[in-house]
């Protein structure tokens, strides 16, 4: 398996302030099905911003697709963000787009054609459950059916990486397991899956996942690699 | 991206209030472009008009000998080719102008009334090759040039054409910052929105150009208001200044290049908003990630 991901002793410092990530060191394989797990704080939210270019390390290394992620000119920022879908805790939708419109998004501002968004969309609406809400704005959705949609969003490009930070945060754990089971058919397809959460009961939901433990800004085990499959009885 | 997107930013309520702003900007730039190219248009016609004539006085004694050396400096004036026409002023419209100030002149024939020449020169022709040669005929001649007199009126028509066009420089400047503003206004109002477009591989350029969409859109809107209503109260002012029937204000009138250039600066000034908004969010997103 094909390391798409690459962090060595990667550090983040907001301003002037003490480290909020130290030393973080792994690969991902692509493919793979990753949970990232911690105490709200551990510096969960940080990491993945790492991961999805919307924050550059104050050290270390960081190599995405084979390219070091750090030095790369902001320019090319854009093209490797397409590759990477992402779930943010809040959301994000956009406010004044129906949900069809949000899920659009993506495939538009990559320049695809708008007689060739319409099938997907519709897909990934069914999908997603949402074919009847496809042009509710998403104030009018509830925290589950945004979520969702949030997701659709972030998979209707077929990325290589997906990330989602705290999905199943806002839902029930109906909501929950179905998104998982989302994430799963997505991962089976070749999608390498980042779900950052604190909530355990999750772990063991997917088989052959893998987790990474963060605590105050540190990985539970610093020699970089994953390390606790969920199917581990007595992992930290 | 495609046009289903405008909408993301169709609530910026900042954008749409600059509709009414640009109206009223492109309004007030016309109306002073229009009086400077109408104040240089009567400028440039005085100067034709007085560029090119003279007045020649010749005051001598004896009435006899003053008609003689009038007949003269005629003789010389209309041989030469830089004078188009010379004229004699007669002896009763010499009077007619002296009336409010001495009087049934034509009453008192000793009265030594001095003879006037009315000369228009030829296009181009140099008036000094004119004054010296009536000088040759008479050395007292006075030669009056209109053109002199009447510079100070001159002077005063180009003063307001060249307000009017720092005016409309002034407000084109002014138009460029009330977008910069704008520009920078949405961008805050719109952060998150941004924000989640970066993350969705959204380039600066495609956020800048809904920016840059949305603004050209209130600025043509705007244009085509303030346009109309500028355009109404020029065609208004030029029917009273015809109905006024004064030789000075008559001159200040549009020519046709001066209606396509009044025509045209609601587009300069779409291309400006356009460019100041594209070069205002592309600046700003630069200093972010």
């Amino acid at each position: 398996m094909a390391n798409i991901v690459q962090f060595e002793n990667v550090g983040l410092r907001y301003g002037t302030g003490q480290e909020t990530l130290s030393d973080i060191s792994f690969t991902l394989g692509s493919g793979a099905f990753y949970f990232l797990t911690g105490a709200s704080g551990a510096g969960k939210t940080s990491l993945l911003k790492l991961l999805y270019l919307a924050q550059r390390p104050s050290r270390g290394i960081i190599r995405l697709f084979g390219e070091d992620a750090v030095t790369m000119p902001r320019r090319r920022l854009p093209g490797f963000r397409r590759r990477i879908g992402v779930v943010f805790q809040d959301f994000r939708l956009v406010p004044h787009l129906s949900a069809w419109d949000n899920i659009a998004l993506p495939l538009r501002v990559a320049g695809v054609p708008e007689e060739d968004i319409e099938q997907p969309v519709r897909e990934m609406l069914a999908w997603v459950g949402l074919a009847e809400r496809a042009q509710a704005r998403p104030a009018t959705l509830s925290g589950g059916e945004q979520q969702r949609v949030a997701i659709a969003r972030a998979v209707i490009g077929r990325p290589e990486v997906l990330v989602a930070d705290e999905p199943t945060g806002n839902v029930d754990p109906e909501m929950a397991d179905r998104l998982i089971h989302l994430f799963e058919s997505l991962n089976k397809l070749g999608t390498t899956v980042v779900v950052a959460t604190h909530d355990f009961q999750l772990l063991n939901r997917v088989a052959g996942a893998q987790m990474m433990r963060l605590d105050k800004g540190r990985l539970l085990d610093p020699t970089g690699a994953l390390r606790y499959p969920p199917s581990m009885k007595g992992h930290p | 991206m495609s046009g289903a997107d405008r909408r993301v930013l169709d609530e910026a309520g900042g954008l749409r209030a600059m509709t009414w702003v640009m109206a009223i900007m492109l309004f007030l730039t016309l109306l002073a472009a229009a009086l400077g190219l109408g104040t240089r248009q009567s400028a440039q016609a005085l100067e034709r008009q007085l560029a090119g004539r003279l007045t020649v006085q010749l005051v001598e004694g004896s009435p006899v000998a003053r008609d003689a050396l009038a007949a003269r400096t005629l003789t010389v004036l209309r041989a030469m080719p830089e004078v188009r026409r010379a004229t004699p002023v007669s002896r009763a419209d010499l009077t007619r102008l002296l009336e409010p100030w001495l009087g049934r002149a034509d009453a008192d024939a000793d009265l030594p009334v001095p003879a006037m020449i009315d000369v228009d020169l030829a296009t181009g022709a140099d008036p000094d090759r004119v004054v010296a040669a009536v000088r040759r005929v008479s050395a007292g001649a006075r030669v009056d040039r209109h053109q002199r007199w009447m510079s100070p009126v001159s002077g005063f028509l180009d003063t307001l054409t060249w307000l009017a066009l720092g005016l409309v420089v002034l407000m084109l400047v002014a138009t460029g910052a009330v977008v910069v503003l704008a520009a920078r206004a949405g961008l805050e109002t719109h952060r998150a929105t941004i924000e989640v477009m970066h993350m969705l591989g959204s380039t600066d350029v495609q956020v800048a150009r809904l920016f840059q969409r949305r603004i050209a859109l209130d600025a043509a809107l705007g244009g085509a208001v303030g346009g109309i209503a500028a355009l109404a109260v020029l065609a208004f002012l030029g029917t009273r200044i015809a109905a006024l029937g004064s030789e000075l204000l008559g001159g200040i009138t549009l020519g046709l290049g001066d209606w396509v250039l009044l025509i045209l600066l609601p587009v300069g000034f779409v291309v400006l908003a356009t460019a100041a908004a594209r070069v205002t969010v592309v600046g700003a997103l630069r200093k972010a990630l």
